[in-house]
């Protein structure tokens, strides 16, 4: 179990592909303009990273190690076609905006990156976890960057959301400042970079708090231990 | 003699290949059906709000033709709306090579009395907040081609405002605006000179 709980900390925090590892750049700059294309391009993300984690560590022991990399990558390549056949045919209109992002998944580099650090040593549960949770935290952090763009942006939050979500995302669309003229710098590429320099700055700083609130902690037990400990 | 591991590593590859591709095809078998319905429901949309009243099975009927238009030899996909079997408007798919970005393909629909029904962009790559104003999800500027033709407005004023023309442009944008204003008068201009059929 602490082991689950490890692996679940790692994706979503510690080792998160888009903050620490700062994989996969190529998608997560390009298609975080708004909060749709966000969430549609993690949810892709994070299905291919899932099912080339579970097969890799399933045949992990028949996988010879000469051969991992050109198979890792055939599979990847696989469920990322698969996927972009399933969107062309169920969410076509949201295949249209992201476009050449969807099979580029295939050249997210944290998708390999897990197989060969993760699935390839670990149980297929374990994978499994690993492919979620890895793919959640690099969905997030696109989410959040989606949603810093497009409320600079454009003013609006979820604008479009009836393109994944049917009839039921109409209602979800939000006009945060009306008749705003929008703010070019954050829809463009060099918004991105900034959107997301902020955002890994924000989690180093939460980071260096932590550890330091933690080793003041333990520094004041260990001066309560010796206070008691001396007369 | 070929060492034993190369060729189990061969075989290794083949079999996964072999079982990406049944699964890969699989795939596509499935969806290709629902993926031709999605093409086909976006072009008879898009091509509906430019022209209605038609009675023919518009995408059938399409035909394409190579043709000199924008300053390029292009093929362009032309789609005939008929109405009792008389012609009455042509879908044009072109391309329009000077945007500010390179190419913008547009759908442009003309009535057989040389009147514009309307223009719409299919794909662009002008930049975001400024030139794409054109797109109808942005803003309704295009829109305004509806109706017009060579003598409405004068051809001297086939131009943008900032051109001494007719037509507003958008705050920091000009050329993707002058691009689409000299696109239309194009089309009419080989409309009216040429045989379509």
């Amino acid at each position: 179990m602490d082991d689950y709980i490890k692996i679940t900390r790692n994706g979503l925090w510690n080792n998160n592909q888009a903050l620490v590892a700062l994989l996969g750049l190529c998608p997560l700059l390009a298609v975080t303009n708004n909060i749709v294309n966000a969430i549609a391009l993690g949810a892709a993300t994070t299905f291919v990273l899932v099912c080339s984690n579970v097969t890799v560590s399933i045949f992990r022991k028949q996988i010879s190690k000469e051969v991992r990399i050109p198979i890792f990558v055939l599979l990847i390549s696989s469920f990322v076609t698969i996927v972009e056949l399933l969107m062309q045919s169920f969410f076509y209109d949201l295949y249209l905006i992201l476009g050449i992002f969807v099979p580029l998944i295939v050249t997210n580099c944290a998708i390999l990156g897990r197989a060969e650090a993760f699935a390839s040593k670990n149980s297929w549960d374990k994978s499994a976890i690993d492919g979620l949770m890895m793919g959640v935290g690099f969905s997030v952090v696109l989410v959040i960057l989606g949603a810093m763009r497009e409320a600079i942006g454009n003013g609006t939050l979820f604008d479009q959301s009836s393109l994944l979500f049917g009839s039921v995302g109409e209602s979800l669309s939000i006009t945060l400042f009306e008749n705003y003229q929008g703010t070019l710098l954050a829809v463009l590429p060099p918004g991105a970079f900034i959107g997301l320099g902020l955002i890994v700055a924000l989690k180093n700083l939460i980071d260096v708090r932590t550890a330091d609130a933690s080793s003041l902690v333990s520094h004041n037990e260990n001066v309560a231990a010796n206070s008691v400990g001396s007369p | 003699m070929i060492q034993r591991p190369i060729i189990n590593a061969g075989i290794l590859l083949v079999v996964f290949t072999s079982v990406s591709i049944f699964f890969v095809s699989f795939t596509q078998d499935q969806t290709k059906d629902q993926i031709r319905y999605n093409e086909e429901q976006l072009l008879i949309k898009r091509l509906g709000e430019l022209v209605d009243g038609y009675d023919n099975k518009i995408l059938d009927d399409k035909f394409s033709k190579n043709i000199n238009i924008h300053g390029v030899d292009q093929e362009v996909n032309i789609y005939p709306a008929k109405s009792n079997n008389k012609t009455f408007a042509y879908l044009v798919e072109h391309t329009y090579p000077n945007g500010y970005n390179g190419n913008i393909r547009l759908l442009t629909g003309v009535g057989t009395d040389n009147t514009l029904l309307g223009v719409r962009v299919i794909t662009h790559k002008e930049t975001p907040g400024l030139g794409d104003k054109i797109d109808t999800r942005k803003s309704s500027w295009i829109e305004q081609f509806a109706g017009l033709s060579l003598s409405n407005p004068l051809p001297s004023q086939w131009k943008v405002k900032s051109d001494g023309g007719a037509f507003d442009s958008f705050t920091g944008a000009t050329i993707t605006p002058r691009a689409i204003v000299t696109a239309s008068y194009q089309v009419l201009e080989y409309f009216s000179q040429h045989e379509i059929e």
